[in-house]
């Protein structure tokens, strides 16, 4: 409140600037959610605080900072329905776990339906997120309009339902980070930031340190957690992994008062909407349709992520645009992530969240951690290995990722 | 918005393609380990830097063809055809 009244000048940094020791415990790549997520629990589930996550850039500048801050569990597969969850829940009491206000506001995530056919595989849909123990509930026309007064229902794709979560919402995506990164570090890990990790010392298939841009960093273990790079880290370390990153775009409007209290989603036309606490609304679900390590994205898609929702909502098109932008999404052939360890012995990764990697952030870190202290899958990502693609046991979520690619 | 050179029918825009991802990829024998086989369904180069990578101009003539394309800066740096083996762009 002092600081707050004496014109901002006050405050002090609340994670520490550290130099980076020669070694440590665990050494974690990126410091975004996933990454500090994961060192968070590690030193307060595992007491393991001698790590650094390591982060080429600024903490929570990638997807962490990039993404539309949904939260959602309405999985289709048990496996992903009981992993995301785990996330929801840590979610709905994350502010009191991490004294840090993340502004959870569980305002109900809406899916869209535009012919009979859909809502049919909708209904299936939401009956199999019940069976899994999530709530569901399918949704009439008439419902619609009455939750979302501005929708148009008569739009070139009519809409002739849906189904939401209530439980699902949207948080803040920068006070996860630094609710993350102030626990941590408060805990002992060290963040360091503009450290970019530029190879692997790999001897006998295990590794054993990496080299940065400040200098070499030796460790027992290592774990990737770089969204989009992962494929980059991957070749690094010396194997392949089944992602293709692509530009996945979102935008917000100039601020407005309160008009839309819930979000919704449609896959068809390829677009899910909500609006911020400050008033702007944010649009996102169109990815440029080839491999792109460019974060931002071409007008091609915006234009048709916009005429999406104008013909759903025409009220908007008075709205203009203020910002847009694009985050690399590693999209994995099943959609669903890649956790666990890999082909180099005492390296983990956490990679492959395609375009749903926020509202994983506290079940991927806490899992994570599980992982890298005990040297064995978590239960809740058994099934996430990269080891699934040669058994062929696949976990197709392409419906639930809520974009269609 | 990416211009991309059609071999067949000239430059035009992005909208107009349809991209098919990873090129020269070859199918091993169907004896094979299940390491192998998932490689080549699964894994896919995903360079930061120079793709080669399908492309179909499906808005066009329908003719499928090869790109160079960088993944940073999108900068297209050989078009040629589907059988033509891809170009050392080292230099």
């Amino acid at each position: 409140m002092r600081n707050a009244l004496s014109g901002h000048r006050r405050w002090k940094p609340v994670w520490r600037t550290p130099e980076l020791k020669k070694i440590y415990d665990v050494v974690i790549v990126g410091a975004g959610g996933h990454g500090l997520a994961t060192a968070y629990y590690l030193a307060r589930k595992h007491g393991i605080r001698n790590v650094a996550v390591l982060e080429k850039g600024f903490l929570g500048g990638g997807n962490t900072g990039r993404n539309t801050q949904v939260t959602r569990s309405n999985y289709f597969w048990p496996q992903s329905a009981a992993f995301f969850d785990h996330s929801l829940q840590l979610y709905e009491n994350l502010s009191r776990d991490l004294n840090f206000n993340v502004m959870l506001s569980q305002r109900g995530v809406l899916t869209l339906a535009h012919s009979h056919h859909e809502l049919e595989s909708l209904r299936r849909w939401a009956n199999a997120i019940r069976i899994n123990g999530v709530d569901s509930e399918l949704m009439t026309p008439g419902q619609i309009q009455e939750l979302v007064p501005l929708i148009n229902l008569q739009a070139r794709f009519p809409v002739h339902g849906g189904f939401i979560q209530r439980r699902a919402g949207i948080s803040r995506h920068d006070a996860v980070a630094w609710g993350y990164a102030r626990a941590a570090d408060a805990l002992g890990v060290d963040i360091i930031q503009q450290c970019e990790v530029t190879g692997f010392a790999i001897t006998n298939g295990k590794v054993t340190g990496v080299d940065t841009t400040q200098g070499k960093v030796s460790a027992d273990k290592f774990s990737i957690t770089v969204a989009g790079n992962t494929s980059v880290l991957a070749a690094m370390a010396g194997f392949r992994v089944p992602i293709t990153s692509m530009a996945l775009q979102a935008m917000v409007s100039e601020p407005i008062k309160p008009c839309l209290d819930t979000m919704f989603t449609s896959s068809v036309i390829h677009m899910y909407v909500s609006q911020s606490d400050r008033g702007e609304i944010v649009l996102g679900g169109g990815a440029d349709a080839y491999t792109s390590y460019a974060q931002r994205g071409g007008i091609a898609t915006v234009e048709d992520n916009v005429a999406a929702l104008l013909e759903l909502v025409p009220a908007f098109s008075r709205l203009r645009l203020m910002r847009q932008w694009a985050g690399i999404t590693d999209i994995t052939p099943d959609t669903t992530p890649i956790m666990g360890k890999t082909p180099v012995q005492n390296l983990y990764m956490s990679g492959g969240w395609g375009t749903g990697g926020y509202k994983a952030i506290p079940a991927g870190g806490d899992t994570m951690a599980y992982t890298i202290a005990n040297d064995e899958p978590h239960p809740l990502i058994a099934d996430f290995g990269l080891e699934r693609f040669e058994r062929g046991a696949l976990i197709d979520e392409g419906g639930a990722s809520g974009v269609a690619h | 918005m990416l211009r991309i050179s059609c071999p067949y029918c000239g430059t035009r825009d992005e909208v107009e393609f349809h991209c098919g991802g990873d090129s020269h990829i070859i199918r091993p024998a169907p004896e094979v380990s299940d390491a192998e086989w998932s490689d080549y369904l699964f894994n896919r180069n995903n360079p930061r830097g120079v793709h080669y990578e399908r492309w179909c101009h499906v808005f066009g003539c329908g003719q499928w063809f090869n790109i160079a394309r960088n993944t940073v800066t999108h900068e297209i740096h050989a078009v040629y055809r589907m059988g033509d083996a891809a170009p050392d762009l080292e230099q």
